[in-house]
């Protein structure tokens, strides 16, 4: 057992209502720079759509992540072999056209223009050219467009739905969507990493978070082209890429990354788990159908007494054993099977979970009356405005047990609530539904809280980052005493 | 009598060299030294994705082979010799040597036509990116000129200018190797220096940190930033 610590993430799509808050944050203190403004490192996406950029779950078209073949799993992109050919020009490399050409507007127009017979505007002006542009795309072109024709019949999720299930999502009246919000995973097996010829990519030991080192990044672009989720971008002024930090400076002194701290829906988790790095390789390699088991089974339980001898062993600091204990994630994930990785097909063992999102209630029309209750307590569910097979696409690798799992808990737990606070549904039932989705009272009671009520030191289980003692390692503290906060710092120079 | 066109033959074969190389070195260094940031190929694929393939491809693929031909010819002149024996290896070496050439022509024409067309790759187009297109279009040109016109080259490079060139690396210059040659030969070595005197300052420095360790390191990296063996 080879135990490393990860911080890792869990948000809860019930609780999303797409505001862009944490997007923005994110965009304010991170990529305003030129040669960044396209970058989105958090972005809200609206399922079904296309998302940003676009169709990226369309891994025939960018081949992202790892496929596996002859027993063992290979980048999709580029790998070893193929670099040498594909260096010059990597063939599956998005361009801007797949994002967007950024842009500002002419404000001063407003009071400069001459007098005319016409208001004056603001032209859109390109931040890549400087040139009046024709705008005619953004990353967010999709927003709220479920049951479009052109972006929401266009979602990669789609495949494999029936002909009548890609109708209903259209259909007037019916249409439904929900929103996506998407940051780095900071995966277990990051594709991004493994793709880099100059290994400027790397996965920090103590916390796992994926940092690309700027000094070694050489614009061969091979981590675009490999991260499947599309969440390593390209600076094309400074000839660098960049991508989600998670904030580590912030994470570093205990505070929640910027757009953790500013969800308005608070929607976000973020905690320690323990895994076993030596069953990594392994897990990638189970079949698709296993792989989400799989994935579970590489996190360690941290009250374990051998996980935590084992932590001790590898120099895990006793503080971080106890973070994990007090792991928000570890529940959704382990304890209560309600939140799921995204797209696990790609194998590169993501560690930022979903709670899958409830549908609106699907009802029936009987003469006059409109019900939604059946003999099947959990029939809306079976039968869902999502279609389960669009769900499981996004959250199951395909399959719906997982999904329709976490979904029955979820509405079991609504029933309880129900049944206590509300009146009109009996204790039996709820408990019933309980007994049905595997749950008991005192973790539907947990799940609410938690759910519903949760403070921010709930939400945020921040693990100490220890760094004074990186520092210690290869700096005398006395000497560092008498250096430190005085010096000069590069900016990040443009090559010629 | 010493006449004006010797100095200037001293100052062009002679001296030309010598200037490139240090400035080569000492740029180089200094530049990964104080800017290792800027070190970089600078893609602008991201930009511009379709003429991209057209430019690139054709340019690099020409330039690794026809440089790879220089080395080995400066290497092993003996053994290109002997290999030349054959008329039909020297038919066959020459052709693929122009080829390459033509190819790598191509491409940089390319790639020049779609930095000057594209107006998004124009903004990242720098002064240096001209002046290397300049010095790299005088190279490429003469040198493809050179393999037309002045046949056999494969040959008498091995037996003149491999050895005015390693007369240059053992610092005793002979330059009486290059005298004779035509105008277009001598046009090409001098631009040569200028394009290695001019290397440091431009986006060329991409060949220096080609990535080999990735052909042999494990696929995922991890860094400990508690020093390394300090696990977690
Ligand atoms: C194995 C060695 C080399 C590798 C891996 C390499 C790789 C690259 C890459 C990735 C780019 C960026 C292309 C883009 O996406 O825009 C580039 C550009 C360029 N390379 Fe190389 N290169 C190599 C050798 C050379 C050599 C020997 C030369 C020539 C003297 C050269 C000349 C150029 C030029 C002029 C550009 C700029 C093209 C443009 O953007 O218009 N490269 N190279
Ligand atoms: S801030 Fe929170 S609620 Fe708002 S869009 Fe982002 S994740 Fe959703």
């Amino acid at each position: 057992m080879n135990v490393r610590s990860q911080v890792s993430m869990v948000f809860h799509l019930d609780k999303c209502i797409g505001c862009h808050t944490c997007s923005i944050a994110c965009k304010n203190i991170w990529t305003d720079r030129k040669g960044t403004d396209y970058m989105w490192w958090n972005n809200v996406e609206t399922k079904p759509g296309t998302g940003f950029p676009t169709q990226w779950e369309d891994q025939d078209k960018y081949k992202g992540g790892w496929e596996k073949k002859n027993g063992s799993i290979n980048l999709k992109s580029t790998d070893k072999k193929r670099i040498a050919l594909n260096i010059f020009h990597n063939p599956h490399m998005p361009s801007m056209d797949d994002y967007y050409e950024p842009w500002t507007y002419d404000y001063q127009n407003l009071f400069t223009a001459k007098e005319g017979p016409d208001q004056p505007t603001a032209v859109p002006i390109s931040k890549v050219t400087g040139e009046q542009i024709n705008v005619e795309s953004g990353p967010n072109w999709d927003d709220d467009l479920g049951g479009s024709p052109i972006y929401a019949a266009n979602d990669p999720n789609l495949d494999g739905l029936s002909e009548d299930q890609k109708a209903q999502l259209q259909a007037i009246e019916r249409l439904v969507f929900f929103y996506f919000p998407r940051i780095c995973n900071h995966c277990l097996n990051p594709a991004c990493v493994a793709s880099c010829p100059s290994g400027a990519l790397y996965k920090r030991g103590e916390d796992g978070i994926v940092l690309i080192d700027q000094k070694k990044c050489r614009a061969w672009r091979s981590c675009v082209s490999a991260c499947p989720y599309k969440k390593t971008y390209f600076n094309w002024f400074t000839g660098k890429s960049e991508k989600c930090i998670l904030c580590f400076p912030r994470v570093e002194t205990g505070q929640a990354p910027a757009c953790f701290h500013s969800c308005v829906g608070r929607i976000r988790y973020l905690g320690v788990l323990l895994y076993d790095a030596d069953r990594i390789e392994e897990v990638c390699n189970l079949p698709d159908e296993e792989l989400i088991e799989g994935h579970r089974s590489l996190i360690l339980d941290p009250n374990d007494p051998e996980v935590i001898k084992a932590a001790k062993r590898n120099g895990i600091p006793d503080a971080v054993v106890d973070s994990a204990q007090q792991s928000p994630i570890y529940k959704f994930v382990i304890d209560w099977r309600i939140a799921l990785p995204p797209h696990i097909e790609y194998r590169t063992m993501p560690m930022l979970y979903y709670v899958p999102p409830m549908s609106p209630v699907m009802s029936v029309r009987n003469e006059d009356t409109i019900e939604h209750v059946s003999d099947n307590l959990f029939h809306d569910i079976d039968e869902a405005r999502i279609p389960m097979k669009f769900l499981a696409n996004l959250f199951g690798g395909g399959h719906e047990a997982k999904v329709v799992y976490a979904l029955r808990k979820q509405k079991a737990i609504r029933w309880y609530r129900r049944a206590l606070t509300v009146g009109d549904v009996t204790m039996e039932t709820a408990k019933q539904m309980l007994n049905e989705a595997d749950c008991t009272v005192d973790e539907a009671e947990a799940i609410y809280r938690l759910t519903s009520l949760c403070t921010f030191e709930e939400r945020f289980v921040i693990p100490p980052s220890h760094r004074e003692e990186a520092i210690e390692m290869s700096q005398d503290p006395h000497e560092r005493r008498q250096s430190t906060g005085f010096g000069f710092l590069a900016g990040p120079r443009r090559g010629l | 009598m010493v006449s004006a066109q010797h100095y200037f033959d001293q100052l062009m074969f002679g001296v030309a060299p010598y200037l490139a190389l240090i400035t080569f070195f000492l740029g180089t260094i200094q530049r990964y030294r104080a800017q290792a940031f800027s070190y970089s190929s600078l893609s602008s694929q991201f930009l511009e994705n379709k003429r991209h393939f057209w430019g690139m491809v054709p340019l690099h693929y020409g330039i690794l082979v026809v440089l790879g031909g220089h080395v080995v010819a400066f290497m092993f002149p003996r053994e290109v010799l002997a290999w030349n024996g054959h008329p039909i290896r020297l038919y066959i070496l020459e052709i693929s040597a122009l080829v390459f050439g033509l190819l790598t022509l191509l491409g940089l024409v390319m790639a020049l036509v779609r930095r000057l067309v594209y107006r998004k790759i124009r903004t990242v187009t720098s002064l240096a990116d001209i002046v290397l297109y300049a010095l790299l279009l005088v190279q490429v040109g003469s040198g493809v000129y050179v393999a037309v016109m002045c046949s056999w080259g494969s040959s008498w490079f091995a037996a003149s200018a491999t050895p005015y060139l390693w007369s240059i690396v053992t610092l005793d210059p002979d330059i009486s190797y290059v005298l004779a040659m035509p105008f277009a030969v001598k046009l090409h070595i001098v631009n040569a220096f200028l394009v290695i005197g001019f290397f440091p300052f431009t986006r060329l420095v991409h060949v220096l940190v080609i990535p080999n360790p990735y052909l042999w390191r494990k696929p995922q990296v991890v860094r400990w930033n508690r020093g390394p063996g300090s696990g977690a």
